[in-house]
């Protein structure tokens, strides 16, 4: 038998590595909180989930598929959201939403009497559920409401790890967050490609074309074009340390949706007619910091 | 979506409850409670129909060997009796634990 003391130096840094993406959501919350502090808000228990999945023939999960968490990180008060890209997407229903909605109001509030409260949010979704669409699109609007207040006390960081990516309603949380933290397995972006292929066919976009699909939201290249802050390796530590790093950081330089302009300008260069290779639009966009 | 529900006698024992898994394809979650009466209850929710049978089969050799007094909050996504038997006796154990 092969002890660990025994495999090469490359294998056991591979095997001390704790995957962030195999995670479930729960215990990604728990991930981003100092250990020992997670403390579940409507846990699975409360049984607070989707009146209309039933309805639908749809089998409906005990959280919704968002779990929130208060806890410290660095000894300071937090709240972790994370969604459970598993359980019909990720997607954002009436309960899902508003409990993601609710935590940052909670968090606002606490920051207004004088106890800043930090924000991780664990973002894996596809974005509004459909089958809770008019309700979901509602919640989203709170979502991105709250970030907006929230932000102005404290820092919010958005984690995309994947596998299921962001998209959607939740791609433009992830544009209000204060940092976006991806993993190059992450996909962060409006229209997922699957929506693409289907509505304008699959001589605009091939969804099943992994690499062409990754050169142009993933992580990697989010990173090297300003819309995403840090890149990180698929390791709960590392991700973990990532987002205190960011809080220690504080308030960002500058905030992605003030510079509206800068990527309006960004779209009108592009013709769209010609496309444009994922080198191209590194080369383009690297010295633009919004 | 098809809703079943069994009944099994209990020996009167009140587990601690235990929450596992996810409503995600060829998964299932399971919210594991002591039950307020001397039998252990089962409430499935499952996304495919016509397998009530199968649920009974698996269900009966599982509670062959579990005899607290508990109530089984089942919503499966199309798992395999093999993934319902190990969260099952997953359930067990992080309520043991």
């Amino acid at each position: 038998m092969t002890t660990a003391a025994q495999l090469p130096e490359e294998v056991l840094a591979l095997s001390a590595r704790y995957s962030y993406i195999e995670m479930n959501a729960r215990t990604r919350a728990g991930q981003l909180l100092d250990p020992g502090t997670f403390c579940e808000l409507l846990g699975p228990f409360d049984r607070i989930e989707s009146p209309w999945l039933p309805m639908q023939d749809i089998v409906p999960q005990s959280d919704d598929g968002c779990i929130v968490a208060k806890g410290t990180i660095d000894g300071k008060p937090a709240v972790a959201i994370a969604l459970e890209g598993k359980f019909q997407g990720g997607s954002i229903g009436e309960v899902s939403g508003m409990k993601m909605a609710t935590a940052l109001a909670l968090a606002r509030q606490g920051c207004e009497r004088g106890i800043p409260t930090r924000a991780v949010l664990s973002l894996e979704s596809g974005g509004v559920r459909l089958q809770e669409a008019n309700i979901g699109e509602l919640v989203i609007a709170e979502i991105c409401a709250e970030l907006i207040a929230l932000r102005q006390h404290v820092p919010v960081v958005v984690v995309v790890a994947g596998m299921t990516g962001c998209f959607g309603g939740m791609s433009l949380a992830a544009g209000l967050a204060s940092y976006v933290v991806m993993t190059r397995q992450a996909r962060l972006s409006m229209n997922g490609p699957e929506v693409i292929e289907q509505e304008a066919g699959i001589e605009e976009l091939d969804a099943r074309d992994r690499p062409l699909i990754w050169s142009i939201c993933g992580g990697a290249q989010r990173h090297a074009t300003g819309i995403a802050d840090v890149l990180v390796e698929d390791d709960a530590a590392e991700i973990a340390q990532a987002v205190r790093a960011l809080f220690k950081r504080g308030e960002p330089t500058h905030l992605r949706s003030a510079a509206h302009e800068l990527y309006i300008e960004r779209l009108a260069q592009l013709d769209p007619v010609q496309p444009w290779s994922a080198e191209q639009i590194r080369e383009m966009w690297k010295d633009q910091t919004p | 979506m098809e809703r079943l529900s069994f009944d099994y006698p209990a020996s009167g024992e009140k587990p601690k409850r235990a929450h596992v898994g996810v409503v995600g394809s060829g998964d299932l979650e399971i919210l594991l409670e002591p039950s307020a009466d001397e039998r252990t209850h089962v409430a499935i929710q499952t996304s495919v129909t016509g397998f009530a049978d199968t649920w009974k089969a698996v269900l009966d050799r599982f509670f062959e060997g579990y005899e607290e007094a508990a109530n089984f909050d089942i919503r499966d996504c199309g798992a395999t009796p093999g993934t319902v038997m190990m969260r099952l006796q997953q359930a067990i154990e992080v309520s043991r634990s």
